[in-house]
């Protein structure tokens, strides 16, 4: 399986079905991760991030369903695997960190307890030999006093402190892959700086896979390899980090970077206002004909408004998703 | 934290009635069924007989001393019965939904729609009296408050972030009902199971009244309640003490109920935080 990526989509699609009708929440998504590898999924509110992580853990529930493609993990397709299997693979081979640190912890159970539960669910260890490796994963995210804060309980840590406790649960069992879904959202900016940091530091020793969402472009593309746009639930650009920033191709690309302030710009010093796009995300049981995109495009021609435009497999590697682009 | 009044009243009342079940062979003068003795028959209370004997020279005392075994048998185990059964169902129940929480909902409505009293007679009818009976009896029939707030807790739960959590951890859904679910709805749970105990015991009591409960001569507060209804107005003491007995315990249980809940309940537990 060497030269299998780890995580491959194909032409994925994700059906949303209210009990009058069915449409596609997300539709043609395709990306592969390879080992090790640090990839970025980014977007604004509601264009399918999340969605797409579910789907990859087998946690879509209704109303939201698989509606065709395939998933591989290592080669094997994964999206037809009984709920057992799906599980065995979940917080063993794939974790994920979720957007709600606050409330991710188990109340009324000490942290200790909640990592060693990985350790007995998924390694099948005694709950001796779990609380010892407990200790060791809490103080491998870098908690001081590891052997005294496993019996804190959650609402005795911080913010930041909590966090990296759901990093040390997600990580515990060595995942291949670790889905980081907007993980540092409710966190002041400082803490979201360290816990960003911890999280690639521990990927990079373990060579475990990062999957980050997040609608920070800046922050995904620092953290990130690759890059994947996401615009109203197709994936419109996907590139290299530094290429995407110094030579956007979409149209929507290129209305994400010149939003984002530059250290030292005008922007950033206050003087001018930020370039936003104009108009707003389609819902998604409205979304236009042709590109999704373009009742905000200024570039959007005819075509553009009848017919989906294709991928363009771009020379520098990736691909983007227009008739116009750059 | 305030300890409320209710909590250490109730909670001295039940174990004080613990206290005396558990150390009855201690504090019983007398043998409470073999020894009764005609020529001490129907003695007002005294300094030798502190609460008086019966028609046939027993003990009231004694006899009231040991019912409280029989009663807090009924009380405890019965109501863990109902307490194993409500969660069992309420859980799974709003935990699953789908047709199975339709199917506990219409079994739920149906144990609300009959007294549980009636359904306990008609059990008791079935298999006989007999202490056996009482607790399956009992235990069958007094689950439905306990179904609805479990499966309520688990309908609120089910959403919370550390659940998801674990789903996505890989938890399968007995860990996650057993460990996310369960501890995080226990305060309603044991508050209701302790009003429970109370309305055992006093279902107990006139179960054993209409004398379907423990076979005589063992004593329970309800059968002495029963065998004591003739001579009420010639010997009073033989129906006062054990109703004063069975008024006391339940008093105490739902006196501790109270004060469980208001320091159990999550609300006031999120307010004091
Ligand atoms: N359980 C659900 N039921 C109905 N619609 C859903 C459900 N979950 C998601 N959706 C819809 O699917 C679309 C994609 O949602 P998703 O959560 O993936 O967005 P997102 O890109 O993660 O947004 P955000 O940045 O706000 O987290 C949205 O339009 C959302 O309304
Ligand atoms: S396809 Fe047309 S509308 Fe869509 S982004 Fe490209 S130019 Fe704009
Ligand atoms: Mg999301």
């Amino acid at each position: 399986m060497t030269g299998a990526p780890l995580i491959e989509v194909e032409d994925l699609r994700i059906d949303l079905d209210d009990g009058v009708r069915r449409v596609a929440a997300a539709e043609g998504i395709s990306f592969r991760i390879d080992r090790g590898e640090t990839f970025g999924l980014v977007g604004e509110s509601g264009c399918g991030k999340s969605i797409t992580a579910l789907a990859l853990i087998g946690l879509l529930r209704q109303p939201l369903s698989i509606g065709g493609g395939v998933i591989r993990f290592e080669g094997r397709e994964i999206q037809h695997l009984s709920a057992a299997r799906q599980r065995e693979l979940r917080g063993n081979r794939i974790a994920m960190i979720f957007q709600e640190p606050m409330t991710a912890l188990n109340p009324v159970s000490p942290v200790g307890r909640q990592i060693a539960e990985m350790f007995v669910l998924h390694k099948g260890k005694s709950w001796r030999e779990a609380n010892k490796l407990a200790v060791e994963a809490l103080a491998s995210v870098r908690v001081p006093a590891p052997e005294r804060r496993v019996n804190d309980y959650p609402h005795q840590l911080s913010g930041g402190m909590r966090q990296r406790v759901m990093i040390a649960i997600a990580l515990a069992c060595g995942p291949d892959l670790l889905i980081a879904d907007e993980p540092t959202t409710a966190l002041d900016v400082t803490v979201q700086a360290e816990i960003i940091e911890l999280m690639r530091n521990l990927c990079a020793e373990r060579g475990t896979a990062i999957l980050m969402i997040s609608h920070d472009l800046g922050l995904v593309a620092n953290v990130c390899r690759r890059v994947a746009v996401m615009y109203a639930g197709r994936i419109v650009e996907e590139r290299g980090s530094a290429d995407i920033f110094r030579a956007p191709s979409h149209p929507y690309t290129q209305g994400l970077v010149a939003s984002l302030p530059r250290l030292g710009s005008r922007a950033a010093l206050g003087r001018t206002r930020l370039k936003e796009i104009a108009g707003v995300v389609p819902a998604i049981t409205n979304f236009p004909e042709g590109c999704r995109f373009n009742p905000r495009c200024t570039q959007a021609t005819g075509i553009c408004r009848t017919v989906a435009p294709q991928t363009d497999l771009l020379e520098a590697g990736g691909f983007v998703r227009c008739y116009h682009h750059a | 934290m305030k300890l409320r009044a209710n909590l250490i009243i109730g909670g001295a009342l039940f174990a004080l009635a613990i206290l005396v079940g558990l150390l009855a062979p201690w504090l019983a003068h007398t043998d409470p069924v073999l020894d009764a003795n005609l020529m001490n028959a129907e003695e007002p209370p005294s300094w030798t007989w502190w609460f008086g004997t019966d028609d046939q020279g027993r003990d009231i005392y004694s006899r009231v001393v040991y019912g409280a075994r029989v009663s807090l048998t009924v009380g405890i185990v019965s109501q863990l019965i109902n307490s194993v059964i409500g969660v069992a169902l309420g859980l799974s129940a709003g935990y699953w939904g789908g047709w199975w929480d339709d199917f506990v909902n219409g079994l739920t409505n149906l144990m609300l729609a009959i007294p549980s009293l009636i359904f306990a007679l008609a059990i008791m009818a079935v298999l006989g009296p007999g202490l056996t009976s009482l607790l399956i009896a009992l235990g069958l029939t007094n689950w439905s408050f306990t179904c609805r707030i479990a499966r309520a807790s688990a309908l609120s739960l089910r959403s919370q972030g550390y659940v998801q959590a674990a789903t996505v951890l890989g938890y399968g859904d007995l860990r996650i009902m057993i460990t996310q679910l369960l501890p995080n709805m226990l305060g309603p749970i044991v508050v209701i199971g302790t009003l429970g105990m109370g309305s055992a015991v006093l279902s107990e009591a006139a179960l054993s009244f209409l004398g379907l409960g423990v076979r005589p001569p063992f004593p329970s507060w309800g059968s002495m309640l029963s065998d004591a209804r003739e001579q009420i107005t010639t010997a009073p003491w033989l129906s006062v003490f054990p109703g004063l007995a069975i008024f006391l315990t339940v008093l105490g249980l739902n006196l501790l109920g109270d004060g469980l809940r208001d320091i159990l309940d999550p609300q006031s537990r999120s307010r004091r935080t």
